[in-house]
């Protein structure tokens, strides 16, 4: 039996307990660096299986599927586990001097020990194929990222972190609610059972009202952990005041997992087609629409760039939930790929805000005046990871707007396209300020400092992210075919 | 050497020129000396796709491929390789040129300068040779992002708002119009390969001909037809050299040369001729004309007459390939290629008044001939051009578009190019005059001669090309002829 799986969870999971018995930072953060990089090697391993094999299925103690727990793996998976392991695996080198600086000596090994936690529960959420088990690693990298955030340098971190886990929490009891109700309507706590009974007793044409119930419940509380726009409040706060490593680390998977749960809940659990899912595509355009423009708006006026990009977030997020909304092919492609492209993007700016943050100690937009000279390589990072958020052609950003305004085109939805561009043109004012900033705008005369560039360690993470976000907006065809596929096999149902 | 790797050296030269010259920012002789050896090897290679008998029937370059049915495409055309040979050409003369200017004053920043001028001349050769929309729409932008930093050169109040307009208005009608445009066109077609004859099917309906043509002509901001040329005027707060190079040549002749590209091979001239759309285009571009040539006639500054006069300029261009009669299609290839020389040459005579005189008025002007004779000669020289006087080249390209004009039997038209054939001359030779006829005011001059040398090199090269292209017009010529067969 293939174990690859398993060892996806189990990996961080054993690191995890180990950074804190050897309770040396330096060693903690190599059993940390180790465990990522051998989880993307799995992702890598799983991802190949996919490809060449179809979809991976495990049942975890040997127990079959309706009454032991179920991984099972398709496209949709294996490309959301190579983002999560993919990123975690680039930021843990960049972790150890960022780390170094803004966490006490004492608590660094509780550090890495609580990413590990979090990076096995996000993992955990997209292996899985259990619904319940999907909510216990919820709650296991909910309940670390809480405390992760928590431990930024500001005081205003501790507040940050009690907003999220107040909205967190109400979002993960509302998912419970809802599979709590699917489990009482079908018996079963396996999406695949759960969405082969719901068929099998004819369930879903019947406009049953616990199924609308359950699905609003679980709809309600995965869009408070993806941040849709109303419900994004924590979101803003929590990546501003979080650590630098933390917020890289949330901002390109935590959101993006959040994201998965929704497509597999709504696309494998009730089947694409149902009368349910063109409703809810409805209901989902104008909470995106309103993130485009609404959050893009706001992100213009912030004065923490930090907290600027966590708008955009917001923003961005809108781009992947439009995708589902437009809920044909090409939408629910570009919606999946955005998520890469996203992590890919927001990582490397949030990369760059962690080296200014690093030399300069803050991030407010006028610490930013005459950095494009004493900060060169960051803020060329800095500058290239803006063009790819703004959507420039040869850019990863470009590719899924392409394939978002061609999927809306398709739908005949021109006033849709329209707002698109005009975020696009808001990405432009929000990003261009920091770019004027830090190239225009020298510091005086009296205030000269000499701040440097930031260490190799940090740089060399960044312009990894500065090669992808260039190479896969020049050749797509791996990640372009991977949405594809997986968005296929969702419309096509399980 | 294969004609393939030529046209991908005319992007990678000036793109690794950049590299090394930030990489020898400490020593600014090296630094010029990789300059100048670079524009002179870009130069040499558009040179050597002249002599290639290939060039022009090669199969198109796909170098990547972002999406599947979305490929960048390099590919040769006359457009293309006039376009190309201009830019190379001036950006041999305009280094020459920038560098007695930059030492002259003193400026700072230079090594910025000169890395951006480099990258903003490999977007222009990329232009140059796309060979399908999507990769022109990647190297407009890409010119448009590489040019803020020369245009906001100074860095003080001005120059930074002056960049904020420019940014402003090209990125938004980029992003916002000719972006919505190609995927429009791409919805239709499945393709955005510039074909010759069009691309669009032969059967679309006027209004949604119309609708996209006035899509692509105003998001085509660098073509600056009027009510969205206010970017240009506000660019001349950049250095001299910068306006001279970009504001006559890369930037806005990027902006006609787009606009000549999708009116022929997108949409094709039977279908602009049978919709009647191409009226539309031919009211903006002569309203431009006229207008654009009044508000110069009112211009004191001397850099921003030159570049309402550009505006003007630019439409004749678009007027003329809006037309669609072979003479005047040719014509409008010509003009891309006389225009360039002639207001390079004015705007580096500005400069050099700038330099030598530090004068940047017109009515500051009286009597400076007779200190700075040559520089005046180039000036007058050009500006002969500019009217579409013989011994000058525009000229030529008059000639032809005034033939067009005729042919289409469309007097509105020969009345808008007589009206600002009147309007060049009143706004232009009364500085000739001014300089060389009136008696300089006394406690306005402090004692001054020519300009830095390799500035006065520089502006009597483009001036003699001026007359070098009435007299021997062949080669440009020859290229804008094949053009015309294109657009059927």
């Amino acid at each position: 039996m293939n174990h690859l799986p398993i060892l996806q969870v189990i990996i961080p999971l054993l690191a995890a307990p180990l950074c804190i018995i050897f309770a040396s930072r330096r060693l903690a953060w190599l059993i940390t660096l180790a465990a990522t990089w051998a989880s993307f090697a799995v992702s890598l391993l799983i991802a190949q299986q996919v490809v060449t094999v179809g979809a991976l299925s495990y049942d975890i103690g040997g127990w079959p599927a309706p009454w032991g727990i179920t991984y099972y793996i398709d496209y949709l998976n294996a490309f959301v586990l190579f983002i999560v392991s993919g990123m975690s695996a680039l930021v843990l080198p960049y972790a150890f001097k960022s780390v170094q600086q803004e966490i006490d000596a004492a608590s660094q090994p509780y550090f890495y020990s609580l990413l590990l936690v979090c990076l096995a529960g996000l993992l955990g959420i997209t292996v899985t194929g259990d619904a319940f088990n999907m909510y216990v690693f919820l709650e296991l990298s909910s309940l670390s990222s809480y405390a992760l955030i928590g431990m930024g340098s500001r005081r205003r971190a501790l507040t940050a972190a009690y907003q999220y886990l107040v909205m967190g929490t109400i979002g993960a009891t509302f998912i419970l609610i809802g599979i709590g109700l699917l489990y009482s309507l079908t018996g079963s706590l396996n999406i695949q059972d759960i969405s082969y009974q719901l068929h099998a007793n004819q369930i879903i044409g019947s406009s049953n009202r616990t199924l609308l119930t359950a699905f609003a419940f679980i709809t309600v509380g995965l869009s408070l952990k993806l941040a849709l726009f109303p419900l994004h409040l924590w979101l803003p706060n929590a990546y501003s005041y979080a650590p630098s490593v933390v917020t890289i680390f949330l901002a390109s998977t935590a959101t993006k997992v959040a994201i998965y749960m929704l497509l597999r809940f709504c696309y494998s659990v009730v089947g694409s087609g149902s009368i349910f899912q063109v409703s809810l595509g409805k209901i989902f355009l104008l909470p995106s629409l309103a993130a485009i423009i609404i959050a893009s708006v706001v992100a213009i006026f912030q004065y923490d760039i930090k907290r600027m990009l966590a708008y955009s977030s917001v923003a961005q997020i809108g781009y992947m939930t439009l995708g589902l909304s437009l809920s044909n092919l090409g939408g629910l492609s570009a919606g999946i790929l955005h998520m890469f492209n996203h992590a890919l993007m927001k990582g490397l700016l949030f990369m760059t805000m962690g080296a200014v943050s690093y030399r300069v100690g803050s991030v407010y937009l006028t610490d930013f005046r005459g950095l494009g000279r004493r900060m060169p390589f960051t803020m060329a990072a800095f500058v290239i990871g803006g063009l790819s958020l703004m959507g420039v052609p040869s850019t990863a950003g470009f590719v899924s707007k392409w394939m978002l305004v061609q999927a809306a085109m398709e739908r005949g939805w021109w006033d849709v396209i329209v707002l698109i561009l005009i975020g696009s043109l808001l990405a432009v004012i929000y990003v261009w300020r920091v770019v004027e900033t830090a190239y225009f705008n020298p510091l005086l005369e009296l205030e000269e400092e000499e701040v440097g560039e930031a260490p190799l360690s940090l740089l060399v993470p960044m312009w990894l992210m500065v090669i992808a976000n260039i190479y896969f907006g020049i050749d797509s065809s791996i990640p372009v075919n991977f949405a594809q596929r997986a968005a296929a096999l969702l419309l096509g149902g399980m | 050497m294969s004609t393939t790797v030529l046209l991908e050296l005319c992007i990678l030269i000036p793109a690794c020129g950049a590299l090394f010259i930030a990489a020898s920012s400490r020593f600014p002789n090296l630094r010029e000396g990789v300059t100048i050896t670079t524009a002179l090897g870009l130069f040499c290679v558009v040179a050597a796709l002249h002599l290639r008998p290939d060039a022009l029937h090669l199969a198109p370059i796909v170098v990547a491929q972002p999406l599947p049915g979305l490929p960048f495409i390099l590919a040769l055309e006359p457009l293309g390789l006039l376009f190309a040979s201009i830019a190379s050409l001036l950006w041999l003369i305009t280094s020459l040129y920038t560098i007695g200017y930059m030492r002259g004053n003193n400026e700072s920043h230079q090594t910025r300068l000169y890395i951006c001028f480099a990258i903003a001349l490999a977007s222009t050769m990329g232009i140059a040779l796309a060979g399908n929309l999507i990769t022109l729409f990647v190297f407009y932008e890409l010119l448009t992002l590489s040019t803020y930093p020369l245009v906001a050169h100074k860095q003080d109040h001005d120059a930074i708002s002056g960049g904020r307009v420019y940014l402003g208005i090209l990125i938004s009608t980029s992003v916002g119009l000719l972006l919505p445009a190609i995927i429009w066109v791409w919805h239709l077609t499945g393709s955005t390969t510039f074909t010759a004859g069009g691309l669009l099917a032969k059967d679309l309906s006027p209004v949604l001909v119309t609708v996209l043509l006035l899509m692509f002509a105003y998001g085509i901001g660098k073509a600056a037809l009027m009510p969205i040329h206010r970017w240009l005027p506000e660019a001349m707060v950049a250095p001299t050299p910068v306006s001279a190079l970009l504001h006559a040549v890369a930037v806005v002749k990027a902006g006609v040369f787009c606009m000549v590209k999708v009116v022929l091979y997108i949409f094709g001239a039977d279908l602009l001729l049978n919709t009647g759309s191409n009226m539309v285009l031919i009211y903006i571009a002569g309203f431009t004309i006229v207008t654009a040539s009044i508000i110069a006639l009112r211009q004191d500054n001397l850099k921003r007459r030159l570049a309402y006069s550009t505006i003007s300029q630019l439409s004749y261009i678009t007027l003329a390939v809006a037309m669609l009669t072979p003479q005047s299609i040719t014509g409008a290839a010509f003009h891309i290629a006389s225009h360039a020389f002639g207001k390079i040459t004015l705007f580096f005579a500005a400069g050099a008044i700038y330099t030598a005189a530090h004068k940047t008025r017109v009515s500051e002007l009286n009597g400076i001939g007779r200190r700075m004779p040559l520089t005046m000669l180039a000036f007058t020289v050009a500006s002969l051009s500019m009217i579409g006087l013989p011994p000058a080249a525009g000229f030529i390209s008059k000639w032809n578009i005034f033939q067009g004009a005729m042919s289409s039997d469309n007097l509105l038209i020969v009345a808008v190019f007589m009206c600002s054939t009147l309007l060049n001359t009143s706004y232009l030779l009364p500085i000739v005059y001014a300089a060389f006829f009136k008696k300089e005011v006394q406690h306005l001059h402090h004692d001054h001669g020519e300009a830095p040398w390799p500035m006065v090199v520089a502006l009597c090269a483009t001036a003699l090309l001026t007359l070098v292209l009435f007299f021997w017009p062949q080669i440009p010529l020859h290229l804008a002829a094949q053009l015309s067969g294109v657009g059927r």
